[in-house]
């Protein structure tokens, strides 16, 4: 015990409290040009403070660092509507070839043509995968891919002469990025409420559409993990207002091969490849969030794009970035978030069309096969088949004292990640449970067994739910006080 | 011999799985749990290549990456917001440990201390380099950085124009733009003095070193700034704080900077982390996420996001940005690169840098034809006027086996922006000014 908890206080320590005058982490190379006179001494600054540590300190601790995360490659982690799948490591591998790792964003285009050759080809995969006209790979995450699908609407409306479209319709069970995107681009938000059966609500719908409707955000399959009955009478009642359809493409892993969103009426949406296609999450990004848009749209698309053009030899095509006619500008300072892009083309490569849709029809059977185990345990709000993800409500157990959180904290115990709790807003207690088609029928076996158990656990021993998780780094953390007593930094210790 | 498509190796359910699965559930087939997608858009073609092998696919990504010329196996003199710096060894390692890249953004602390340590490294290391008081855990890139700062600004002033100096990259003034004006926000250019601001001007927006790559007089258009009751925005660059003042020391109020070129890959353009910075009286109304040290239940020093009431999971339409990533990863990278150098480690490659650049100013202001036009202090980048048009000095550089400068020909007459840092050698430093030589010779 005595051990542990010491190898434990050396994670802790922070690098500069590691810090000893004269130690270095990597070995630098001398100059090999003339020293040239340096600038004035007002203009140098007097004192930098970092850490000075040994290289195989740094190692030791950022290993130690890592022992602490739970992690998909050591964990579930059935945390919905993230999509925590497998992340193949041949992605990551070729990621990293000098070819695409080392290359300059603003190099000649000749002497980058497989990079945009790549990315020309990945455009194309995902106009196919989700029924669009064009794609736009600058922008960066999901919610910086709403950003930029609202400010196309917004703009398609503007070169209408259109200026009344203030207003954007957001379903109330949507993700806190969609309100935030839309009020980013000067849209008033209106909320429509979600039916008995965990649809949006239709009749609501078409009152709130009028001639001040600029669009609507939707996520399909929606948040609750339900796919949306009425989605052809949706994007009719927007369109028949003069608005447009914008899709969060966070739920695409239910969909590949399934059914093709522009072809349900979508007019724009962006694909999170951080979750559908793959790319790791890096504890919070790198993300990328390219925009795929139909043809109404496709004018005002992020820049820049790739387009390819074929010689007058007719024999050599080439690769160029370009701008879209009416774009809405730049959203990053260069082409977006180029290594996730190689790694999304070589997923859908190694995949095809029949592998991408076994990729849905796998997540949606171990996301039912779950519902279906754990129906009688915990409460289902909407009791129909679900898609990728499936969202339980713990207000049982809340009437028995424990609340989503406790059940959350035991799955730690068993070395499980927490579902994602209270959320969608709508449903009490929510537990929203998201296992992807990576996951093997005994690992979702053993999941259900430990669920069974800390439902009889909430009754015959709430203290224990209650005091999880037991074996972590850190039991619950104290996070009013971190936020009535702000701690951001390090600090030298006070003598 | 096994004929046909073997499974895939990322999808354990066997057919026998999926039988018994379906059979739990109590439907027939698969299909039966899509039933919901309306008739006639069920299961559509997809277009696209046949799958390949693992081994297919190494050498199809090979054979795209060989299409591509590298800067280190090519002399490249480019820099223009990206740059080549030395990564150590250790960096890739460390941002290549599954915990660290496989893990989701850390709201449950107990089960991501690692993340969330490594996050508070970033913010405090983050801090000391740009000599301000607070930093949040990253941003997208340097410039979006730059806009949520001018957005911040217009937020803590309650004003809403904002000045942006005339040498501030086009790039990085272009995501402003996009950034800003669909909220109403009104961007105007002002020259170094700053003439342009006004009582209704919330924030100017200076990049130091700016997009030639030279100082400006931070201290003094301070003064000026903060006299209208405005707020200095300064973008600067993460190495060059290595050896010159910081922001935090010449009056800004919001700091960011790119932190690429602190062991992040160049990576055509992203994967990249945008560093944030400000005064502690703007905390509340900074973008992004935010982490904070606390106690556990049993005392001990832990961990957690927080100031979570500015974001946009509980915000929603009020909150400070939609933004819901971090870059934690980037960071990360950021981190074990600024450990690995330390205070005199980053110094030295500033120091490298510097000289190098000069010695490379100082032969190409030698060469007849050529002109530094403008007279300034530089870290690593620096505008050389050419005898003919740069596009056409890069196409023959291009020619004799080296990537060029950025053609700014747009903003200065003929100007080539040339950037060197330590990974140039002396003989390719050498190498382009003859080439710029002979250029300038058979170019007459």
């Amino acid at each position: 015990m005595i051990e542990e908890t010491k190898t434990l206080e050396r994670n802790r320590r922070l690098l500069m409290d590691r810090s000893v005058p004269g130690r270095v982490g990597v070995a630098l190379p001398a100059l090999d040009v003339p020293p040239q006179p340096l600038p004035a001494q007002e203009q140098l600054r007097d004192e930098l403070v970092l850490p000075e540590v040994s290289e195989g300190e740094v190692v030791r601790y950022f290993t130690g660092l890592s022992q602490m995360n739970f992690s998909v490659d050591t964990n579930f982690y059935p945390l919905g509507s993230c999509t925590m799948k497998y992340n193949p490591k041949i992605n990551d591998e070729v990621a990293q070839l000098p070819g695409f790792s080392q290359i300059h964003p603003l190099q000649p285009e000749e002497t980058v043509q497989g990079a945009l050759k790549l990315a020309f080809q990945l455009q194309g995969f995902l106009s196919e995968i989700v029924g669009m006209e064009a794609t736009s790979l600058a922008t960066m995450a999901g919610a910086q891919g709403e950003l930029a699908g609202m400010l196309m609407i917004r703009a398609y409306h503007l070169s209408h002469g259109d200026k009344s479209r203030r207003t954007v319709l957001v379903p109330d069970s949507a993700h806190g990025t969609n309100p935030a995107s839309a009020a980013m681009c000067g849209f008033q938000v209106v909320s429509i409420p979600s039916d008995a059966r965990g649809n949006m609500d239709v009749d609501a719908l078409r009152q709130a559409c009028n001639s001040e409707t600029a669009g609507l955000m939707l996520t399909l399959p929606n948040t609750l993990g339900l796919f949306d009955i009425n989605i052809l009478e949706i994007c009719r009642a927007v369109h028949e207002a003069g608005g447009l359809v914008y899709g969060d493409g966070a739920n695409m892993n239910a969909m590949l091969g399934q059914t093709k969103l522009g072809e349900l009426g979508f007019d724009v949406l962006h694909i999170n490849l951080h979750k559908t296609f793959s790319t790791p999450h890096g504890g919070g990004g790198p993300g990328a969030g390219p925009v795929c848009a139909n043809s109404l749209l496709a004018p005002f698309l992020a820049s820049p794009v790739v387009e390819r053009a074929t010689h007058s030899d007719g024999n050599k095509e080439t690769y160029r970035l370009t701008e879209p006619e009416h774009s809405i500008g730049k959203t990053a300072a260069f082409h977006g978030n180029f290594g996730m892009m190689v790694r999304a083309y070589t997923y859908i490569r190694g995949l095809g069309a029949e592998g991408l849709r076994e990729i849905s029809e796998n997540a949606v059977i171990n996301a039912n096969y779950i519902l279906s185990a754990l129906k009688d345990y915990y409460h289902l709000p909407y009791d129909r088949s679900c898609m990728h993800e499936v969202v339980f409500s713990a207000k049982t157990q809340k009437a028995g004292g424990v609340s989503a959180l406790d059940v959350a904290k035991r799955l730690i115990d068993y070395g499980i990640h927490p579902p994602t709790m209270y959320f969608p807003l709508i449903v009490e207690e929510a537990l929203m449970i998201e296992p992807t088609e990576t996951e093997s029928k005994e690992t979702l076996d053993y999941f259900i067994r430990v669920m069974k158990d800390i439902a009889l656990e909430a009754i015959e021993d709430a203290q224990v739910l209650k005091d999880a998780p037991h074996n972590t780094p850190n039991s619950r953390l104290d996070e009013a006080r971190a936020a009535r007593r702000p701690d951001l930094r390090w600090k030298q210790a006070e003598a | 011999m096994h004929q046909g498509r073997l499974s895939s190796p990322y999808v354990p359910n066997t057919d026998g799985d999926r039988k018994a699965m379906l059979q739990a559930i109590g439907v027939e087939s698969v299909e039966a749990l899509f039933a919901d997608i309306p008739e006639g858009y069920g299961r559509p073609s997809l277009d696209l290549p046949s799958p390949l092998s693992e081994l297919e696919l190494r050498r199809e990504l090979q054979a795209l990456s060989d299409l591509n010329s590298t800067p280190g196996r090519v002399p490249c003199f480019l820099g223009g917001g990206a740059y080549h710096h030395y990564i150590p060894a250790v960096v890739n390692h460390v941002i290549s440990r599954g915990e660290l890249a496989t893990a989701y953004t850390p709201y449950q602390p107990e089960v991501s201390q690692g993340t969330l340590q490594a996050i508070y490294e970033f913010q405090s290391l983050v801090c000391q380099l740009m000599g301000m008081e607070v930093a949040n855990s990253g941003m997208y890139d340097g410039a979006t950085a730059l806009a949520e700062a001018a957005l911040m600004a217009c937020r803590v002033t309650g004003k809403g124009r904002i000045a942006v100096l005339d040498t501030v990259s086009p790039t990085y003034l272009s995501v402003i733009r996009t950034y800003t004006e669909p909220q109403g926000l009104e961007i105007y250019l002002t020259g170094p003095d700053a003439s342009g601001v006004q009582e209704d001007t919330a924030c100017v927006v200076v990049q130091h070193p700016n997009s030639y790559g030279y100082l400006e007089e931070l201290e003094a258009l301070g003064r000026i700034v903060h006299e209208k009751g405005a707020l200095l925005v300064v973008s600067t660059d993460a190495v060059f704080l290595g050896m010159f003042r910081p922001p935090g020391e010449s009056g800004a109020d919001i700091a960011v900077a790119e932190g690429q070129p602190l062991g992040v890959a160049l990576s055509y353009g992203g994967p990249y982390v945008g560093l944030f910075t400000c005064k502690t009286e703007f905390l509340r109304q900074m973008p992004g996420r935010i982490v904070g040290k606390t106690v556990d239940t049993q005392g001990r020093d832990g961990y957690v996001l927080t100031l979570q009431t500015r974001e946009q999971h509980i915000r929603r339409e009020r909150a400070t940005s939609n933004i819901c990533t971090s870059e934690a990863l980037i960071g990360t990278a950021v981190v074990a690169y600024l450990a690995c150098m330390g205070q005199v480690g980053l110094r030295h490659i500033a120091e490298l840098t510097y000289h190098k650049a000069h010695y490379a100013a100082s032969l190409i202001g030698r060469i007849p034809g050529y002109s530094l036009p403008i007279d300034g202090t530089f870290l690593q980048e620096f505008v050389a006027q050419c005898p003919i048009a740069p596009g056409e000095v890069n196409r023959r550089l291009l020619q004799e086996g080296i990537i060029g400068g950025l053609d700014v020909s747009d903003r200065i007459p003929n100007g080539l922006l040339l950037c060197v840092t330590e990974m140039n050698t002396r003989q390719e430093i050498e190498f382009l000014a003859e080439a710029l030589g002979r250029i300038a010779q058979s170019g007459k």
